[in-house]
Parts: structure tokens; sequence; C-alpha cells
């Protein structure tokens, strides 16, 4: 029997996206709507009258609703992911979310959302099971196991956490591998180069710098370093904060309080910070709710001057990179460009800088568009794992631990047990014992971090090596391993040895959620029997067949329906009411044959509309992958999330 | 903890049964992928312990028993294999990390040669919730022999310019005091750094007599460089503020 696919995900602040190896090519898989791009963002539906639970949706739609029904939706919740509740209620300053009021201190915090609350897990939990559902959709076939890439600075506790989310989505997480290190991937598939590589990372939120060789088809990351907390959502954070600024003091309105009017100003900030990538000057235009208006001209020159002190930031990491690897930026022989931000023409010229390229007669690699070359990374990595490809064969990732591993002494300093940028998986044996008679329990306190003191690091976790054998103080001999694995997350195993029995200790970590905790958030029922995955197909393809139906009836409406011949006409009605007739019926290929007939019968049309309605048409969609564009020129809802299964 | 190469003793395959050499990472009849070997980090990569390394070597068989070994070679294999994978891999890197670097590679020599004065071992009676500390922690408070009157001299320097910057002053001739010491130190620092590797030569042609000397002349010298690279760190601290 042939193995399942591995597919590789993207799961970032802003956009996420699923890629398979075809071949020896990582292609990104689109969702129903036609974009390679899901937004993270989760909306929930309004209540259902007759009771239960709202529908949660993904993506498009659920951005639809930021403005509408903002305490329904979240974004931008790796920001949150495998934070305390004190990380999350500062990160909150910046986010228009709730935290669920009852939260204990130690316990993983929830979000408020409507009348729900959900972990942050939870949340990704959703936007990785439209990834799987769109895979799926795609090979109509089950996905069980992924790739899934996180920034390279995450901790261990932020690396759990996107492990949690994949296990509650269905996804047997193979690999955790870092984003900086798969986009290193996706470029070092077609160039068999050699020499030092660096890999800016600017994303939405979360900034990174890896530095590696490549040499035989080895990736070995030399450093890495970053924060977790930098990205375009502080740019978007920052126009949003002197637009609101500047409306208080010009117009004596405070919209601070108003989520739904910070949200129509955060996604004008966006399309300025987008327009000014391109454009030396971009419009602010918003009509405030009194009929007034906040009218302003950001020319990119003040822009770059605003965003400076952001972008400033990145410096600081990439210089300790480069000291951590033992080199200077003249031995960099490579830049590679990752992350939306990174179009951002002050960001490249500061990347330009700092490793000295126009001097050099050097470029950055822009080739592999910046929001997919993570995503596609990733699917190489998930061909690495499957074996199967003779491209892949000679490729292999040698990653690092980007943070120290230490542990608390007396008195609060750090004895440091596994350094930074050690290759990955890598180890450290530690001795421990009693200090009272007859004392059975001792306590670890395990911080990542590089700081001299525990309290300045990030406390990893407590663990309680519990059932050592009753014995007079200081005699028992503890030895504790201590392993990062491959995903980069600590596993920790403890033996008495005194007593002579190597008695295996119970270690317990005091941190993230418990197994049985992520067990019960588990989405959707673990083992698809094949005939849940057929009958979810069939309600996928029914879902579809109602929107295209309800395009094609509003059709009439639009002036392109005037230039189609009575015979095209004709066609569509035919192909139409033979949709129409199966539809209800439990025949899948027959529902998905008479879609794609109407797809077909439609092609001219949908060709029609898009050239009158867009610049830009997109050439060769037929109605049904126009569907978003569609439904915008007809004021028709486009179902882009599949229904819920039930 | 590890021991020295001692690779005699035969254990039968779990997946072939054929007997083969404990040391060994994969059976040498089936190929499979055996339990991590018991072996020092050097018989992980097939040497005896020594202080001169080829270093493009050692990378090159880094990266060939990487290839073989690592998780991501066993991402679909059995529990037991993945396990292995995992636990050999970690052993392969932590040895590669220790014996690629100079002086990790020399303290690791000397540890497992049994002449581990400068690295104490965990010491047995640690209090709870405290870790054992390993040696890292530096000892300030001796200078060497040989070094006292100029390491006093620094620290006079040293501390008048802690003093001065703390007043917002800049002392340009103490500056440059400070930045002839430190050229002073650096070349010390590289005085140790060819004896130890005389000494190495020394460990790794001799016999065991000769093997006890090098060993306890390069744990003075070990102590001696800690000692001069913290003063050259402060130093650099300093004239980097």
């Amino acid at each position: 029997m042939a193995e399942s696919r591995i597919v590789g995900i993207d799961l970032g602040t802003t956009n996420s996206l699923v890629a398979y190896m075809d071949g020896g090519t990582p292609i990104v898989i689109p969702g129903v709507d036609g974009s390679n791009l899901v937004p993270s963002v989760v909306a929930l539906d309004p209540m259902p009258a007759s009771g239960g639970r709202p529908t949660v949706t993904v993506g498009n739609s659920a951005r639809k609703s930021l403005i509408d029904t903002p305490e329904r939706v979240i974004y931008s919740v790796k920001r949150l992911m495998g934070r305390s509740l004190r990380e999350v209620k500062k990160e909150l300053k910046y986010f228009p979310f709730r935290l669920a009021g009852d939260i204990e201190a130690g316990e993983v915090p929830r979000i408020q959302l409507g009348e729900m609350r959900f972990t942050p897990p939870e949340i990704s939990a959703y936007v990785l099971r439209q990834l799987k559902r769109n895979a799926e959709r795609f090979f109509g076939a089950p996905i069980k196991q992924a790739v899934i890439t996180v920034p390279a600075y995450f901790n261990d506790a932020q690396r759990q956490a996107t492990k949690d989310a994949g296990r509650m989505a269905g996804l047997e997480v193979l690999r955790l591998v870092n984003e900086p290190t798969a986009a290193a991937l996706a470029y070092g598939l077609d160039r068999a180069k050699e020499g030092t590589i660096a890999v800016y990372d600017l994303g939405g939120g979360t900034f990174d710098i890896s530095i590696l060789k490549l040499r035989n088809g080895i990736f070995e990351v030399q450093s890495t370093n970053g924060d977790t907390h930098l990205g375009g959502d502080d740019i978007d954070n920052l126009l949003v904060a002197v637009a609101l600024d500047e409306i208080h003091s010009e117009h004596g309105v405070d919209l601070s309080a108003q989520p739904g009017a910070v949200q129509a100003l955060r996604k004008a900030a966006i399309d300025a910070k987008i327009r000014l990538s391109t454009e030396p000057a971009a419009h602010f235009d918003i009509e405030l709710f009194n009929g007034d208006r906040y009218q302003r001209e950001i020319p990119r020159a003040v822009f770059d001057v605003l965003i400076e002190p952001i972008l400033a930031r990145t410096v600081g990491p990439c210089k300790q990179a480069m000291a951590d690897a033992g080199i200077t930026p003249d031995q960099i022989d490579e830049v590679v460009l990752v992350g939306g931000s990174t179009r951002i023409p002050a960001v490249r010229g500061l990347v330009d800088n700092l490793f000295r390229l126009t001097p050099r007669g050097k470029k950055p690699h822009t080739d592999l568009n910046p929001d997919e070359v993570v995503a596609l990374g990733a699917a190489v990595q998930a061909g690495i794992l499957a074996g199967a490809s003779p491209v892949t064969e000679e490729m292999l990732l040698l990653d690092v631990t980007p943070l120290s591993l230490g542990i608390e002494q007396l008195g609060g300093t750090v004895a440091r047990i596994i350094q930074r940028n050690s290759t990955i998986p890598a180890s450290a044996t530690e001795h421990f014992t009693t200090g009272v008679e007859g004392q059975t329990s001792v306590a670890i306190h395990v911080v990542q971090g590089e700081r001299e003191l525990a309290c300045d690091c990030r406390s990893l976790a407590r663990f309680d090596l519990k059932g050592i054998p009753p014995m007079a103080a200081g005699l028992p001999r503890i030895e504790v391993r201590f392993l990062i694995d491959a995903d980069g997350i600590l596993q920790v195993s403890a033996r008495e040895q005194r007593s002579g029995q190597a008695a295996q200790i119970e270690v317990k970590p005091t941190y993230g959620l418990t197994d049985d905790q992520v067990e019960n958030m588990i989405l959707d029922s673990f083992d698809h029997a094949e005939e849940d995955f057929a009958k979810r197909l069939l309600i996928e393809a029914r879902n579809e067949a109602d929107t295209i139906l309800a395009a094609v009836d509003r059709a009439p409406q639009n002036p392109a329906w005037n230039e189609l011949s009575a015979e095209e006409r004709a066609l569509i009605a035919t192909a139409r009411a033979q949709l129409a007739a199966v539809i209800d019926g439990e025949n899948l290929a027959a529902v998905s044959h008479a879609i794609a007939a109407l797809d077909q019968a439609t092609r001219h049309f949908a060709e029609l509309m898009m050239d009158a309605a867009v610049s830009s048409a997109i050439r060769g969609k037929t109605m049904n992958q126009a569907g978003e564009k569609l439904s915008e020129s007809v004021t028709a809802p486009h179902d882009f999330a599949p229904a819920e299964f039930k | 903890m590890l021991k020295v190469a001692d690779s005699a003793v035969p254990v039968a395959c779990w997946s072939c049964s054929v007997a083969h050499n404990e040391s060994t990472l994969f059976c040498p009849h089936c190929s499979k992928i055996q339990p991590p070997p018991a072996g020092d980090y050097f018989s992980v990569f097939g040497l005896q312990p020594r202080f001169h390394l080829d270093l493009a070597a050692l990378e090159l068989e880094f990266h060939r028993l990487s290839r073989k070994l690592h998780p991501d070679r066993f991402a679909r294999a059995q529990k037991n294999e993945r396990q292995w994978s995992l636990a050999g891999t970690a052993l392969l890197n932590d040895a590669y990390r220790t014996l690629k670097d100079p002086l990790r590679r020399t303290e690791y020599v000397l540890k497992i040669a049994g002449a581990n004065a400068s690295v104490p071992a965990a010491p047995a009676a640690d209090p709870p919730s405290s870790a054992a500390t390993n040696g890292k922690e530096k000892d300030r408070s001796r200078a060497p022999a040989g070094l006292l009157e100029k390491v006093f001299d620094l620290n006079l320097q040293l501390e008048e310019m802690r003093a001065a910057s703390d007043m917002g002053k800049e002392d340009p001739a103490l500056k440059e005091k400070l930045a002839a010491a430190k050229m002073k130190f650096d070349s010390l620092l590289g005085a140790v750094d060819r004896d130890l590797r005389v000494q190495w030569t020394a460990w790794d042609a001799g016999d065991a007599a000769a093997r006890l000397l090098a060993q306890q002349a390069m744990v003075v010298l070990l102590e001696r460089r800690r000692y001069l690279s913290n003063l050259v760190r402060d130093v650099s601290d300093i004239l980097g503020a």
C-alpha cells in the first residue's frame, strides 16, 4: 500500500499555506477560492438559533467578519502561542481580543470569542484543519502527516504549542522546521551551490536571521537569532496608532475603544503599507462616523522615518548571529529574503547595508515569492522525510537550537547545559541529589535564554523528579538526561543510580497543555474512516455546487451575460439543470462531473466578466475559480469555507 | 557516562540476530540501525582518543554519518529505530561539537583520561532543586603563578577605567594603557595555546608515562588559559563600552 502524502505547512502570523512535492518540485496547494494564501484568521459564525456550537470559518471569509463582528474574530494568534498568561496580557495591548476571565496562573490562557473560549493552539488548529482540507480536496485523499514551520527563534513552549495544534487538527506533525531554514531548502533545491547563506526573514509577527553553510547537499545551520515579537504587525500597529492620534487631535474623536473602527483603520494602514512598497506615496482616506473624513498623504520618506526604529531592531540579532557563526559580512556568499515585510524598500536597503551587498556586487535573492518560500521549503523537508524522491535523497538539514538551555542553581543563577546554536538533536547529562533525609522528590527548574539570572530567562518548566528511593540526604545520585530533539523540543528523563536499580524517575513538566487536554481539544475524530472521508467530500462538493448554482442564477444581471451567444447560454442552462438534478444525490462522482461541466460551460462568461471587472484579468479561470471576484461584482457571498462536518 | 573505547564485546543485532561489534551504529550484516554505542566521542568517528585531529576529515565523516543516522531518515520507521536514531544523532552531534573545538576537545580528552583536575565532578551533596555546577564557573580569586604582578596592575587600571566611565569621563591615557595590556595578555594567550599544542604532540605520540606528564602540564595550562581569557574579555568589555 502506498503511504499517504506528507504535506508542508507554513503556519504564519498573517497567512498560512500548504504545499507538497510534485516529483522534484514543491508546489503550493490553492484553496477553494483559488488563492494560495489562507489568511490566519478564525471567525465564529452567529450562534445557531437551534443551539449547539456555532460554525467556525477560516481564511478570507473570516477576514470579512473583522469589521462587522470584531468580537467574534481572531487573527495573529501565532503571537500568543506557547505564551504565559502574563505574556499574553502584555501582547493583547496591541490587539482587540479579550482573555477569558477565570484563568488561573499556570493555566494556558484562553481567548474569549463570542460566547466561546479557545486556547491559542485550538485557534491555530482551525487554520491547520482548513489547510488539511484544502490538501485533501486537492488530492482527493486523506492527509494525516505534515511538516510545520515555526520561527527559528521560537522557544520550547511555542514549539510544543504548535505541535499540539497539529494534533488537534488531526495531523501527525513529523517535523517542526525553522522558517528561515525551510526558505534556504527551497532556494537550495535547484542550485548545487556551496557556500555561506544568510536568511533574513521578516514576517507578519516574527523576525529570524539564520546563517547556514551549504555543502554536498547538507544544509548546516551555523547560528540563528531573532525576535519573536517583531514584524509587519508592528508596522501596522504603529500606523494605526498615528492615525488614531491624529483623528483624536484633528476631529476630537477617540476611536481607539471602537473595535470596528480600529479594524477599518488597520485595513487602511495595511493597504497603505503595501502600496508604499511600489509607490512613492500612499493616501489614507477614511470616512468617520460623523461624516468627517480623515485624509492623509504618507510619502515614502515619511514612512521610512516612522518605521526606522522597528527595522533597526533587526540589526542586533543579525550581528549576533554573524558573531556566533564566527564570520564577517564579507564572508556571506548569498542573502535570501523571506517574509512579506521584506518587500519594503527600506528593509532591502537595510539588508544591503548590513551585509555589504552592493559594494560586493551582490543582490539578495528574491526570485521565489517571499510569501510562499517557507511553505515550499516545508514541502521539500516533507519530501526528505518521505524519502521517496531522488531529488531530496542527498539533502539533509542540520538545524540548531536558538536558545541556551540551563538549570537554575542555588542563588538564582543559571548553569548552562546546552549552549545556543548547538546542532540538534543535542543532549546533556547532569547529576542531582537530595538535601533531606528520606526525600523522594527533587524539583529542577529548566530555563531557556542567554541571561545570567534564571528570573531573566524564559522559564521552561519545573520538572518534578518523583519516586526516588528514600535514602540519607545527599546519597541518591540522580542522573538527569536533557535531550533537545530534532523539533527543538526538550525531552527529560531521569534515573537513580545509587540504589543500584537504575529506577526510572517520573518526570512531570509543568507547562503547556497536558496530553489529556490536547486529546479533548481534537477537532475531528482522529482516524477518518474512509466512508467518513467520502461523506465529507460529498458535503464539500454539494457546497461548491450550491455556490456555483447561485452564481449562475445571478449571471443574467451581469452586463457580460449579454455578450454570450445564444448557444453558450443554452449550454449553461443545460449544465445547470444537470447539476441541479444530481446535487442532492449520494453520488460524489456525478456531482463532481456536473460541477466540472458547468465550470466548463461558464468559462467564457467568467473570462468576459473578468475582463470587464478587473484590469489584471485572470485568464483561463472558470467561474468557480473566479468565485471571489465574481461574488464581489455581483454582490453575492462566496462560500469559501467548506461546511462543518458533523 | 561514556567510557573509553573498548569495543570487543559482540552483541546480536536486534533485527537479523547476527552478532556484531557493540560499538557500531549500523549492523554490518543487515544495515539496520543499532542502539547507540557505549564508546567515547572518538569511537563514534572510529577514532582513538587524541589531541591533534584532521578537522576536514572529521567534518566529512560527520556529514556522512549524519546522512545515515539523522531522525529525518527515520521519520516513518518503527518506534525503536526512531528512538535510536534520535539518541545516536544526539551522541554524534555532541561528539562533533566537542571534538571540533580545540579547547573542548582538550578538556574532553583530559576528562576521559582521568585527569579532570580542572573539571570538578558534579558535587554529590547538592541541595534539592539546585543544579550541579559542572566546573564551568571560573575561579577568579587566584591568579596562576607568574602572572600575579601583571594581573595586579591590570586590575588596578580596570578599576580606574570603570570609575572614570561611571563618572561619564574618558581617560585616553588609561585607555591606551589598557589596550596595550590587552595586547600583552592576548600574546600570553597565544603562547599558552602554542604550549598546549606541544603537549598535544607529546601525548599523542607518547607512552603511558609521557602521557601522564603531558596531562599534568595541560591541566595547568588550561587553568592559566581560562584565567587569561577572562581577563581579556573583561578588558574588551571595558574598551568596547
